[in-house]
C-alpha cells in the first residue's frame, strides 16, 4: 500500500516536471540536436544577449505586465470592496457576473472582442492597448483573491475601529488593509504572471511596435526547437520559479494558497 | 432570490465607479460590439464589416443602416463544414482530455489528501506550482519529446520496444496530450480540496460494517467527492475547447479546433463577421455546462452538510 502511493506520486510528479527538467537540461546541451549530449555549455544563453529582439520583447513584457498587474490589483481592490462590503446596491448582479466573466471566456474570444473595440474606439493598438487588455482580463482573477481574503476577515475589527471614531476610510486604511496584505501581494503576482505568460490576448491588442516575449518565442517555436528558445524558456521558468519561491517562503504559506 | 437593495453613499459610488466603468468600457463594450459585429457584412472598409455606425447619420440613417444587419454570418458558418467540423473537434478533444485527465488526477490527489498531514501542503503546493510557469513553454517542451526524431521515440528505439518513429506529433493524441499536461493543476486543485475535506471516520464506519476497501471508494469516497469532480472537469473543459496554442503548436493541418479556426478567420482572412459569429455559438456552447454546473453547486448547497 506504502508502495503503491509512493509509486502514484512518483508517476505524477515525474509527468508534472519532467518535460520541463528535460527542456531546461537542454538548454545547456552543447549540441543543436535533441536527441545528442553535445557537452555542457552555456553558449545559447551567450546568444540570447546579442539578440535584441527577444531582449526588447522581455522588457515590454515586464513593464507590461507590472502595470497591468498594479491597475488590476486597484481595480479588483475596488471591485471586492464593493462586492464584500456594501450589500445588495442595484445592479449588484450584472456588476458581479461581468467581473467574474472574463474567468470562463475562452482567450480568443476576449482577444476579438476587445480589438474590435480598440478599432472601433480609434485607439492606435501598442502598449496601451495591450496593458489595458491585460489589466482587464486579469482583474477578474485580482477580484476573486481578494473578494475571498475579505469575505475571510473578521468584520467585528473594522466595526470597532469605526466606533472609536475612525471613519470608514481610516478604518479601511487601518485594518483591513494591512490584514489583506499577503492576498493583495498574491493578487498582483497572480495578474503579473498571467500578464507574462499570456499569447493569444496580445496577439489579438498589440500593435507592431510591442512584440512581447511569448510572441516572440511563439514565432521562433513555429520555425522549430531551437536551444536559443531552450535558453529564454529557461530563464523565465527559473524567473517564475524564485518569485513563487521567495513569495512562498515571506508569506510562510504553501503555493495552493496562493492559486 | 430577492437580494436588498439600498442606496450607496457617495463614498462609495466613488470606490465602485472605477471597476464599474472599466468593465462596461472593456468588456461589456466589446461584448457587444462583437455581437453587433457577427449581424453585419464582410466588407473592404476599414474597420473589415459593414454598417458601421456613427452619429452624424442621425436616427433616420441608422435606422436604415440597422435594416442591413442579418444573420448571414451564422447561416453561412452553419453551411461551412470546417465550422462544422471545428467545433465537433473541439468538444471531442476537450472531452477526451477532460477523461484522461480525471482518471490521472484523482489517484494523485488521492494519495496526496491521504498523506500524512506535515507533508500535504509541500504536495500540493509542488503540484500546483507549474500552472504559474509559462503555459507557452510547457507545451513547446513537449514538441522536443514527442516529434518523429523526439526523445521518447529516441528512447523507445533505443530499447527496441518499436522499430519505427511514432508519429504522435502532429495529430490529434499530441493535443490530448497537450491538454492533459497543461490543464493538470486545475483538474488537481478541486479534487485534492473535495478529497481532503472528507472525514476519514466514514471510511471506517463503512468498514466497519463491513464494506470492502473498494466498496468504500464507491459508496463513501467517489460520491463525496462529486463537487470536486464536477468543479474540476469544468475547470479544465471550457478553457480546452477554446484552446488555440496547443492544437497550433502540437496538432496537425487537419486538427480544426475552433479557436484556431476563428483565430485564422480573423488573422489570414480577415472576416470578422464569421470570426464574431463563431465566437458568439462558442459561448453559446460554454454557457450550458456552466448552468448545469451552477444547478449543482446549488443543490450541493441546500443539501445540510
Amino acid at each position: 500500500m506504502r508502495f503503491a502511493r509512493s509509486l502514484v506520486l512518483l508517476l505524477g510528479f515525474a509527468f508534472l516536471y519532467g518535460p520541463i527538467l528535460i527542456l531546461a537540461a537542454m538548454s545547456f546541451n552543447a549540441s543543436k540536436l535533441v536527441t545528442v549530449w553535445g557537452g555542457f555549455s552555456t553558449k545559447w544563453y551567450v546568444a540570447l544577449l546579442d539578440d535584441a529582439a527577444t531582449l526588447n520583447a522581455a522588457k515590454i513584457s515586464l513593464s507590461v505586465a507590472a502595470l497591468s498587474a498594479a491597475i488590476a490589483t486597484l481595480l479588483g481592490l475596488a471591485a471586492a470592496v464593493a462586492l464584500a462590503r456594501f450589500g445588495g446596491f442595484r445592479t449588484r448582479g450584472l456588476f458581479f457576473g461581468a467581473v467574474h466573466a472574463p474567468l470562463v471566456l475562452p482567450e480568443v474570444v476576449l482577444g476579438l472582442a476587445l480589438l474590435s473595440a480598440f478599432v472601433a474606439f480609434g485607439f492606435e493598438r501598442g502598449f496601451v492597448t495591450l496593458v489595458i487588455a491585460h489589466a482587464t482580463f486579469t482583474m477578474c482573477f485580482t477580484s476573486v483573491v481578494l473578494l475571498a481574503a475579505l469575505r475571510g476577515l473578521d468584520p467585528s475589527q473594522e466595526e470597532a475601529a469605526m466606533d472609536l471614531g475612525a471613519t470608514p476610510m481610516r478604518a479601511f486604511a487601518l485594518v483591513v488593509l494591512p490584514a489583506i496584505a499577503p492576498s493583495l501581494a498574491s493578487a498582483f503576482l497572480l495578474a503579473f504572471t498571467l500578464s507574462l505568460d499570456d499569447l493569444v490576448i496580445a496577439s489579438f491588442t498589440t500593435g507592431p511596435g510591442a512584440t512581447t516575449l511569448p510572441m516572440r518565442i511563439y514565432s521562433q517555436v513555429r520555425l522549430g526547437v531551437t536551444p536559443e528558445v531552450n535558453a529564454i524558456s529557461t530563464l523565465l521558468l527559473a524567473f517564475v520559479g524564485i518569485i513563487l519561491a521567495i513569495s512562498a517562503l515571506a508569506l510562510n504559506r504553501p503555493a495552493r494558497d496562493l492559486a | 432570490m430577492s437580494v436588498p437593495r439600498k442606496k450607496l453613499s457617495g463614498g462609495q459610488r466613488a470606490v465602485l465607479a472605477a471597476p464599474y466603468l472599466w468593465i462596461v468600457v472593456f468588456f461589456l463594450a466589446p461584448m457587444a460590439l462583437i455581437a453587433k459585429i457577427s449581424l453585419s457584412h464582410p466588407a473592404e472598409t476599414r474597420p473589415p464589416y459593414e454598417p458601421t455606425f456613427s452619429i452624424d447619420d442621425g436616427l433616420a440613417g441608422v435606422l436604415a443602416k440597422a435594416r442591413t444587419l442579418g444573420f448571414d454570418a451564422y447561416r453561412a458558418l452553419a453551411d461551412d463544414r470546417l465550422y462544422l467540423d471545428s467545433y465537433l473537434t473541439s468538444l471531442l478533444i476537450a472531452g477526451v482530455s477532460t477523461a484522461i485527465m480525471l482518471m490521472i488526477a484523482y489517484p494523485f490527489a488521492l494519495t496526496m489528501a491521504r498523506a500524512p498531514r506535515r507533508l500535504r501542503s509541500l504536495l500540493i503546493g509542488l503540484a500546483v506550482a507549474p500552472f504559474w510557469t509559462s503555459f507557452l513553454i510547457r507545451v513547446y517542451a513537449w514538441i522536443a519529446l514527442l516529434k518523429d526524431e523526439g526523445l521518447i521515440n529516441h528512447a523507445l528505439m533505443a530499447l527496441h520496444i518499436i522499430d519505427a518513429p511514432l508519429s504522435i506529433y502532429a495529430t490529434n493524441g499530441a493535443v490530448v496530450i497537450g491538454i492533459v499536461y497543461s490543464y493538470l493543476p486545475f483538474m488537481l486543485l478541486p479534487l485534492y480540496s473535495a478529497l481532503e475535506r472528507q472525514d476519514p471516520a466514514l471510511r471506517e464506519a463503512a468498514a466497519d460494517l463491513g464494506a470492502s476497501p473498494l466498496q468504500v471508494f464507491w459508496r463513501v469516497t467517489l460520491p463525496l467527492s462529486r463537487p470536486g469532480v464536477i468543479a474540476g472537469c469544468l475547470l479544465v473543459f471550457i478553457p480546452a475547447v477554446g484552446e488555440f496554442v496547443i492544437p497550433d503548436l502540437l496538432g496537425g493541418s487537419e486538427t480544426l479546433m475552433i479557436g484556431r479556426t476563428l483565430w485564422n478567420d480573423f488573422f489570414a482572412n480577415r472576416d470578422w463577421p464569421a470570426a464574431s459569429a463563431a465566437a458568439i455559438i462558442l459561448l453559446a456552447l460554454l454557457i450550458g455546462p456552466l448552468l448545469v454546473a451552477e444547478r449543482a453547486r446549488l443543490r450541493a448547497e441546500e443539501e445540510p452538510s
